[in-house]
């Protein structure tokens, strides 16, 4: 054991509340000390389930463990909390890349570099994948894109999450999982675009439609009377589904629906995703 | 101290919670509140209530059972409501750096106590 490890697991046994597990996990981490970097990580989650820090630290020793869907989930949650940050944002888009979702990949690499323009790798990785979806017979390699110090998993299997569905068609075309359970509804409750079955299999895309109505102008009214600014989404989480919300402009809404095996924060990108496709889209109809 | 009272304390503790109140949904009426100043306790019972009943009307077109929790992000914070029994609604509302996740459990955990 290593002096600075050793500091550390001192530290985090005699303040268990302390936020030394990240320190200790990541120093773990990098011995390649997976197992133990992984309980350590575990514990800090369970007393910090919402710090975006600790997802992503998760994020690192699983995705080091070849657990590629864990490792997506991880960083998506740390999203749903941190939608700002870079190290999820390039380790999602790491993701997508091994799966061979190169838009995905792009699409999230993208964002990364509009908060950190700085950030050469992140750069260098779009230039290279840009470069692969042209020309594809040699690989790209986009490892100096990953967060800090992780490392690529081992797997080749992209992770069962972005598993390949037929392709999507409308305002969803190119979304990843966007043949169903999306929704695209005007401000007076009309469906402009999408599926979504209910839990019985019946369609009821134009009935859920019709709940929503207006939902924009109401949740614009209630984040400006509360001093909160514009209103960006709205997650809603049921025992057996979850709902997210976002505007795709200022007529229309988004809504993505999938079971509650899904996390929240996955859901909301999928929303996102598909709000931008959806924007696309009616500027093309218009 | 009454459930609601104690409802409201667990999650004003929270790191980042401006405020919280409890609400009756169908009416959008304050039943009790814990707000910091300039956070407009009326409104957010009104809007929230309302809110809240529509997305619960969504989730049953959609199939689905009555919302557990409700999450209105912001650019500048959030609005948080968690559905009770007996037409409550415990409400939240946030700063931009609250800790989410704990307000979260906080307020599915409060508002199963509300009566």
């Amino acid at each position: 054991m290593t002096d600075d490890i050793r500091a550390l697991t001192t530290r985090l046994a005699d303040e268990p509340g302390s936020l030394a597990f990240l320190e200790l996990a990541e120093a773990l981490r990098r011995r390649g000390q997976l197992e133990a970097a992984h309980k350590v990580a575990r514990g800090g989650l369970a007393r910090y389930p919402g710090l975006a820090d600790a997802h992503d630290l998760m994020a690192r020793v699983l995705s080091d463990q070849g657990d590629l869907a864990g490792a997506f989930d991880a960083w998506a949650s740390a999203l749903q909390l941190d939608p700002m940050r870079v190290s999820a944002l390039k380790g999602i888009g790491f993701l997508y890349f091994r799966a061979g979702e190169s838009a995905a990949a792009l699409d999230h690499l993208q964002r990364a570099l509009d908060v950190d323009p700085d950030d050469v790798s992140i750069r260098q990785a779009i230039g290279r994948i840009a470069a692969d979806s042209i020309a594809p017979s040699e690989p790209a390699r986009m490892d100096a894109a990953l967060p800090e110090a992780a490392s690529p998993p081992p797997a080749v299997s992209p992770p069962p999450v972005m598993s390949s569905r037929p392709a999507a068609t409308g305002p969803f075309a190119g979304v990843e999982g966007g043949e169903t359970g999306l929704l695209l509804v005007d401000a007076n409750g009309l469906r402009l675009g999408g599926e979504l079955a209910a839990t019985d299999g019946a369609e009821a895309g134009d009935r859920v439609a019709a709940q929503l109505a207006g939902v924009s102008r109401e949740a614009a009214r209630a984040t400006r009377l509360l001093g909160l600014g514009s209103w960006h989404a709205i997650a809603v989480e049921c025992p057996d589904g979850h709902l997210v919300l976002a505007q795709s402009t200022a007529d229309t809404v988004l809504l993505a629906s999938r079971d509650p095996s899904v996390p929240m924060g996955r859901v909301g990108l999928l929303a996102e995703r598909a709000a931008r496709a959806a924007r696309t889209w009616l500027e093309t109809q218009a | 101290m009454s459930p609601t009272q104690v409802a409201l304390d667990r999650v004003t503790r929270v790191p980042g919670v401006r405020g919280a109140l409890v609400v009756s949904a169908s009416d959008g009426l304050v039943v009790a509140e814990q707000l910091m100043d300039g956070v407009d306790g009326q409104a957010a019972a009104a809007l929230t209530g309302s809110l809240v009943g529509r997305l619960g009307r969504t989730a049953e077109s959609a199939g689905l059972r009555p919302p557990a929790f409700v999450h209105l992000r912001g650019e500048a914070g959030s609005v948080l409501a968690a559905p009770g029994p007996d037409d409550l609604v415990l409400v939240a509302v946030v700063g931009p750096d609250a800790n989410l996740g704990l307000a979260r459990l906080e307020m599915i955990e409060a508002a199963g106590r509300l009566a």
